[in-house]
C-alpha cells in the first residue's frame, strides 16, 4: 500500500516498450510507403527555394545591392536606414559570408510566402467561426510550444535531410504568430463599418475584401513580421537537416570552438533580422498611416 | 389614407439564449427588469407597431436602452426579431432570403451611423461610392453621381481626404453623402447628429430638413434629443424599455403626454417654439371673427405672439396660404396653452 504512495502507478515497462516500437515501427512503415509520394508533392517548391537561391547567388553584389536600396526605401522612405541597410551589408560581404547570407534569405523568402500562402486563409477561416478557432488554437499552441527539435524528428524520418524538411519545419515554426494575428485582427475589425457594409448591401466576400481585411491589415502585418523574425531563428535550427545558409557555419563554430567565425556568422543573422525587420516594420506603419490623421 | 411605407406590426425583440421562451413571459407581462432578473433575457422590444408615412420624417425617441436602435435595425433586418412583421412597400421584409435581402438594402434603404462607421482605408469619394461599388456600378457613373452629392452636402475639395483628417461635422457629412449616393427611399439615420458639436448638429439638421423639402426620402430618424426630435419629426415616436408610449405628431406630444415618462420628457420644452397655430386651433363654428387677428396656420406660435401682445385682439382667426379662414383661436386658450 505504501508503494501506492511514495511511487507512481507506472505504466507497466513491457507495454510501455512494446507500444514505442509498435508507433515507430508504423511510422516508419508510412514513411517508407508515402515518403516518395510526399517528396513529389512538395518539389514545386524545392524548385521555387532553388530558384530563389540560385537567382540571388547569381545576382552580382552591386546590383542586389541596388534592388536592396530600391526596396528599403520604397518600403520605409527612409535614407537612414537604406544607409545603414548598405553598411550592414558591406560588413556581412566584407567578411565573406555573402554567399550563406544569400541562402539564407532564399529560405526565408520561400518560408514567408509559403507561411502567408496557408497562414492567411486559415487566420481567416478561423476569425468566420468559433468552433474552427476553437480547434485551431490549440494546435497553434502546440505548434509554438513543443521545442523544435522533437518535430524535427519525424520530418527527418518522412523527408530525409535537405531543403524541403527544413523549409518545413521553418514554416511549422513561424506559422503560428501569423495565423493568430490574421484571426485577432479580423475579429478586431469596428462592428459598425461592418454593420454599414451589410447596410449597403455587401456580400460576405465583398466584406471580407472591402472591410476586414483592408481594415485588419496593420494586425496581419505585424503577424507576418514576427514570422519573418522567427523563421530568421529557426532557420539556424534547420541548419542541422541540411538546410545551407548562415546556420551551418554557426553550428560548426560550436562544434569545433570556433569563436571568431561563430560571433561574425551570428553578428550576419542579426543584420538580417534587423534589416527585415526595419523595413517590413516601417513598410507596415507607411500603410496605415492614413489612419493616424496625419496628412500624407 | 395612403398605404403607409413602412408598416411594422407586432414586433418583439428579445436578446438571450432562448428569446422564444422568453416570450411566453413577455406576453405574459414581465417587464425588463424582471425578464432580466428572473429569466436572464434582455427585452428589447415589446409589441411595436408604427406606421410610417411615405414622405415623412418619422422620429423615433428614447433615452439609451429604450430599444431605438434596435427598433431601426428591424427596418432592414440588421437584427432578426423574435416575433412580428415589418412590410416595406408591402413587401415582408423580414422572409426574404439572402439575396432577396441584399437587394432590398442596396436600392430601397441607405443608413446613417451614429458613429459615421466610415471606412478608414477609402477617401471621401471612395466611402461615398460605397454602396454602388458594391452593386458593381459602372465607376464612372457612380463617381458622377457620388461627386454631385459631396458637392451637395458640402464637402467639395475634399474627395480625396481619408476620414480621418475631417472634423466629426465633416465625417457625418460623408455619412449622408454616402446613403444619399445609394439613393433608396427610405433613409435610416440612427442617431446620426448626436455624436457631434451643439452648432454642427443644428447644421446638420438644417442641411436634412433643406434636402428633405427636395428629395421627400421617408426618413426614419432616431435620437434622444427631443427639441431634435420636435424640430425634425413630422410625426415622434417615444420609446422606453422597449415599448412604444406614445405616437404622434409633436404638438400632440406636447400638449398631450400620455404618460408620466412622456411628461417628463416635454416639461421643459418651449412650447411656442414647436406648436404651429394649426396645432391648436379650434374649428370655425360660427364664431364672431370680425376683430379676429390674422395668423398664418404655419406659423410657431413664438411667431406671432408679439403682435397678439401689442395689438392685443380677443380672437385670433387661423388661415391657410391662400388667406381662407381655416380655424379660430381665442387668445384665452393661447395663453393657457403657454402656461400649461
Amino acid at each position: 500500500m505504501s508503494n501506492f504512495f511514495t511511487e507512481f502507478p507506472e505504466m507497466p515497462k513491457a507495454t510501455y516498450r512494446g507500444m514505442k516500437k509498435a508507433i515507430d515501427a508504423g511510422y516508419k512503415d508510412f514513411a517508407r510507403e508515402w515518403g516518395d509520394t510526399i517528396d513529389a508533392i512538395f518539389n514545386p517548391l524545392l524548385k521555387l527555394l532553388v530558384f530563389f537561391e540560385d537567382l540571388l547567388i547569381a545576382t552580382p553584389w552591386p546590383i542586389f545591392m541596388i534592388v536592396l536600396m530600391a526596396l528599403t526605401y520604397w518600403g520605409s522612405r527612409s535614407i537612414k536606414l537604406c544607409v545603414s541597410t548598405f553598411l550592414a551589408f558591406v560588413f556581412i560581404g566584407y567578411f565573406q559570408m555573402w554567399e550563406e547570407t544569400m541562402s539564407t534569405i532564399a529560405i526565408i523568402l520561400t518560408s514567408v510566402i509559403m507561411a502567408v500562402v496557408i497562414g492567411l486563409p486559415t487566420g481567416i477561416a478561423m476569425s468566420r467561426s468559433d468552433r474552427t478557432e476553437k480547434i485551431v488554437t490549440p494546435i497553434l499552441d502546440v505548434m509554438q510550444t513543443m521545442p523544435p527539435f522533437v518535430y524535427l524528428i519525424p520530418i527527418v524520418m518522412l523527408m530525409g535531410i535537405g531543403k524541403i524538411p527544413g523549409l518545413i519545419s521553418v514554416v511549422i515554426y513561424a506559422i503560428p504568430p501569423l495565423i493568430r494575428l490574421t484571426n485577432l485582427g479580423i475579429r478586431e475589425v469596428d462592428q459598425e463599418a461592418l454593420e454599414a457594409a451589410d447596410a449597403f448591401g455587401a456580400t460576405k466576400r465583398q466584406k471580407l475584401f472591402e472591410v476586414q481585411l483592408p481594415l485588419a491589415l496593420p494586425t496581419i502585418f505585424a503577424g507576418i513580421n514576427q514570422t519573418i523574425m522567427m523563421a530568421l531563428a529557426m532557420v539556424i535550427i534547420a541548419s542541422m537537416i541540411g538546410v545551407k545558409g548562415l546556420g551551418q557555419p554557426v553550428l560548426q563554430s560550436i562544434y569545433n570552438q570556433y569563436f571568431t567565425k561563430g560571433v561574425l556568422y551570428g553578428l550576419a543573422i542579426v543584420i538580417v533580422a534587423i534589416v527585415f525587420d526595419r523595413v517590413s516594420q516601417s513598410y507596415g506603419k507607411r500603410i496605415q498611416k492614413h489612419r493616424s490623421g496625419k496628412l500624407i | 389614407m395612403p398605404e403607409a411605407k413602412i408598416k411594422i406590426k407586432n414586433l418583439y425583440k428579445i436578446f438571450g439564449k432562448n428569446p422564444t421562451s422568453a416570450m411566453e413571459h413577455v406576453k405574459n407581462g414581465v417587464g425588463k427588469d424582471e425578464l432580466l432578473e428572473k429569466h436572464n433575457h434582455v427585452l428589447g422590444l415589446k409589441d411595436i407597431n408604427l406606421d410610417i408615412e411615405e414622405k415623412s420624417i418619422q422620429v423615433v425617441m428614447g433615452l439609451s436602452g429604450s430599444g431605438k436602435s434596435t427598433l431601426i435595425r428591424h427596418i432592414n433586418r440588421l437584427i432578426e426579431p423574435t416575433d412580428g412583421s415589418v412590410t416595406i412597400d408591402g413587401a415582408e421584409v423580414l422572409k426574404m432570403n439572402e439575396e432577396e435581402l441584399r437587394n432590398f438594402r442596396r436600392s430601397k434603404t441607405a443608413m446613417v451611423f451614429q458613429r459615421f462607421a466610415l471606412l478608414p482605408h477609402k477617401t471621401v469619394l471612395q466611402n461615398t461610392i460605397f454602396g454602388l461599388h458594391i452593386q458593381n456600378i459602372n465607376e464612372e457613373e457612380a463617381k458622377k453621381k457620388a461627386l454631385r452629392w459631396i458637392e451637395r452636402v458640402g464637402l467639395s475639395g475634399y474627395e480625396d481626404k481619408y476620414p480621418q483628417h475631417l472634423s466629426g461635422g465633416m465625417q457625418q457629412r460623408v455619412g449622408l453623402a454616402r446613403a444619399l449616393t445609394n439613393d433608396g427611399d427610405i433613409l435610416l439615420m440612427d442617431e446620426a447628429f448626436s455624436a457631434l458639436d451643439p452648432l454642427i448638429r443644428k447644421d446638420m439638421q438644417d442641411i436634412l430638413l433643406e434636402l428633405q423639402d427636395e428629395l421627400h426620402k421617408t426618413v426614419v430618424f432616431i435620437t434622444h434629443d427631443l427639441d431634435e426630435a420636435l424640430k425634425i419629426g413630422d410625426r415622434i415616436a417615444i420609446l422606453k424599455d422597449g415599448i412604444m408610449d406614445q405616437e404622434g405628431i409633436p404638438a400632440e406630444i406636447l400638449l398631450n403626454p400620455q404618460t408620466k415618462y412622456v411628461k417628463d420628457f416635454v416639461e421643459d420644452v418651449n412650447r411656442a417654439r414647436v406648436i404651429k397655430a394649426k396645432h391648436i386651433m379650434d374649428k370655425l363654428n360660427g364664431q364672431d371673427i370680425s376683430k379676429a387677428m390674422p395668423v398664418n396656420q404655419d406659423e410657431f406660435i413664438d411667431r406671432f405672439i408679439d403682435k397678439v401682445i401689442s395689438e392685443k385682439p380677443e380672437d385670433l382667426v387661423i388661415q391657410d396660404k391662400d388667406k381662407n379662414n381655416v380655424g379660430f383661436l381665442s387668445t384665452k386658450k393661447l395663453s393657457e396653452i403657454l402656461k400649461r
